[in-house]
């Protein structure tokens, strides 16, 4: 990609990414790791997007005659509910299914915000250097020193709880570590000959920074971006856990694990199915970060 | 080397009033704390008459230094839950049962990790190493208050031979030391083994394995002793996370320590408490921090140098 980019003419840098994805794609077929995360991860954005017309149920839908049904398998259970159903009578496969457009939707705008944040941080404090790499660097060890969740817990304690102030707080409660890293990327591009030459001619940082310096930050960022998704789903289904995330009235893996929580040893399937459908989102998620890494860039294992 | 630490002890006490500064923020500028910390059913004159008793009625600035002066002298006001009792006092009380879940957190978790780390480098893409990687990324992957739930499923309603929570014996740090520990055990998996890795590859082991040495030395006398610097940066980041972030954990178990201490005191609105346990999270963490990178000068001298 740096190649293509640094030659810029038309021709060979087109078919440069031509190859680019076909490398990508060779080695997406050495790891198996990776194809199972990806199809797994597709079936639940499937399931997100489509929600509505795959779920056999209403997912809010309350029938007090069928409480606590065990899944199909076992006895007492029915082909009607597959999963079973909750102590309300609703059924389980549909609250998972839908459940997994909160926690795809949760995880990727969060990620976008404190991407966005983050990156904008780092690259002024990486390009500018001086005292605003020391205050902006500073911020990230301060919020660094302030747990995650707690700071998440305290503001939404404050704020109220509620999917938009969810999303929000996970947004701007995870900048710190784009952050850092785009700044140390800025820092070793910093004096490379093209920027060197770029500013020659007259360009302005603007310029500089938007065409020179930010497509040789963004490997990593993709690579971080990528794990921040698992963690702000696990981040939203523990505050939800907690009461103090996304509605009631909204169905999702965190409310389920909390309701079923009271049943824990008399209706296992209440709790059971909900986290396993995080696990499996959150495994596969891990899988193509892994795999991405590896891909983009060996040296960044520690990331 | 004097310099060195003296500019990091500066950079951690601005980090700390820095957390003051955020604490400050979340819980005065979002929202009147009088109207919150009263019922709503309050009259006009009680909401005045607390904001004159906390001082909530002089100028924001003034308020802060008044909060910082407080802090700097472990005062932080009166619990508003447990009238009378100090807020610090709260946390200092809850303190124990937090530190004795990550010491024994981490004398499970850090020696697995070691040895399942190694084994993976050693024998790299055997099918121990992907066991090993496979098992890592469940660990990773599982939400922690799920394992917890599941754990409490099994061994206390089902098998019923640990306790589900609470604070007592030592069969009640069980199931909790191995729903944390699981997550560290399975991202120290993962860094010993890259780690270890690169250390094996360098030209130092070859000349080992070159005079001939047995390759148990090689590892154990040459490889894992250039290990220490990475190993002492994962304890470091491990007991910094297990003294504030034990938050899920503690709570699912209802385990009495500083993290649950904080969800209730969010809770119930209890904001001196809260403030008191995020400045002491934070002063934990940055002065482990601290250590930590006092220690690399004594472990590297290359840090020295710089």
């Amino acid at each position: 990609m740096e190649v293509a980019e640094s030659t810029g003419e038309a021709g060979p840098a087109k078919s440069l990414e031509r190859s680019e994805w076909r490398r990508a794609l060779l080695s997406l077929r050495k790891s198996r790791a990776a194809v199972v995360g990806l199809i797994v991860l597709g079936c639940v954005v499937g399931l997100a997007i489509f929600a509505d017309w795959i779920s056999p149920h209403n997912p809010n839908e309350q029938v007090l005659e069928q409480r606590l049904m065990p899944p199909a398998w076992l006895e007492g259970g029915s082909r009607q509910h597959l999963l079973g159903t909750d102590h309300l009578g609703r059924d389980i496969l549909s609250r998972v299914i839908f459940g997994s457009r909160i926690s795809l939707t949760v995880g990727i705008l969060a990620v976008i915000i404190s991407g966005l944040l983050g990156v904008g941080a780092g690259l002024m404090a990486g390009f500018y250097g001086r005292r605003l790499d020391v205050t902006i660097m500073r911020f990230v060890d301060i919020q660094l020193a302030f747990p995650f969740i707690l700071l998440a817990l305290a503001v939404i304690g404050v704020l109220g709880p509620g999917l938009r102030n969810v999303i929000l707080v996970l947004g701007v409660a995870g900048w710190m570590v784009y952050a850092r890293v785009v700044r140390a990327q800025v820092l070793s591009v910093r004096e490379r000959e093209f920027v060197e030459a770029a500013r020659a001619v007259g360009a302005s940082d603007l310029r500089i920074i938007r065409w020179h310096v930010l497509p040789n930050t963004l490997a990593p960022v993709i690579i971080v971006g990528t794990f921040a998704v698992a963690t702000c789903i696990i981040t939203e289904a523990s505050l939800t856990f907690f009461g103090l995330g996304v509605e009631a009235t909204i169905p999702t893996w965190g409310s389920m694990l909390s309701d079923g929580r009271a049943y824990m040893g008399t209706a296992w399937w209440l709790t059971t199915f909900p986290g396993l459908a995080m696990m499996l989102t959150v495994l596969s998620i891990n899988l193509i970060g892994d795999w991405l890494r590896e891909y983009i860039d060996p040296r960044m294992r520690q990331l | 080397m004097l310099t060195y630490i003296i500019d990091r002890v500066m950079q951690s006490v601005v980090v700390i009033l820095g957390v003051l500064l955020l604490v400050f923020f979340i819980v005065n500028l979002t929202g009147d704390p009088v109207r919150i910390m009263l019922p709503p059913e309050a009259s006009q004159e009680d909401v005045e008459r607390l904001r004159v008793q906390m001082g909530l009625d002089r100028p924001l600035p003034e308020q802060f230094v008044r909060f910082l002066a407080g802090a700097a002298r472990g005062d932080f006001g009166e619990s508003l839950r447990y009238r009378g009792q100090p807020a610090l006092k709260q946390v200092i009380q809850r303190f124990p049962a937090t530190l004795t879940l990550a010491a024994v957190t981490l004398a499970w978790s850090l020696p697995a990790a070691l040895i399942l780390g190694t084994i993976a480098a050693l024998r790299h893409n055997s099918i121990l190493d992907n066991l090993a990687m496979l098992t890592a990324l469940l660990g990773q992957s599982l939400p922690s208050f799920w394992l917890g739930l599941i754990l409490i499923l099994i061994f206390a309603e089902q098998l019923n031979i640990l306790p589900s929570s609470g604070y007592g014996g030592p069969w009640h740090v069980l199931l909790p030391a191995f729903t944390l520990g699981a997550f560290f055990t399975a991202r120290n998996t993962r860094l010993v083994r890259s780690g270890m890795r690169e250390v094996l590859e360098q030209e130092y082991i070859r000349t080992a394995r070159a005079k001939g040495l047995g390759e148990r030395i090689v590892v154990i006398r040459h490889a894992l002793k250039n290990m220490a610097i990475p190993v002492v940066t994962i304890v470091g980041l491990d007991i910094g996370q297990l003294l504030g972030g034990a938050v899920v954990t503690e709570t699912v178990f209802a385990w009495p320590g500083i993290g649950r201490l904080a969800i209730d005191s969010i809770l119930n609105r209890d904001f001196p408490v809260l403030e008191a346990d995020v400045f002491f999270i934070a002063v934990a963490f940055v002065g482990i921090n601290l250590t930590i990178d006092i220690l690399y000068t004594w472990l590297d001298p290359r840090v020295r140098v710089r």
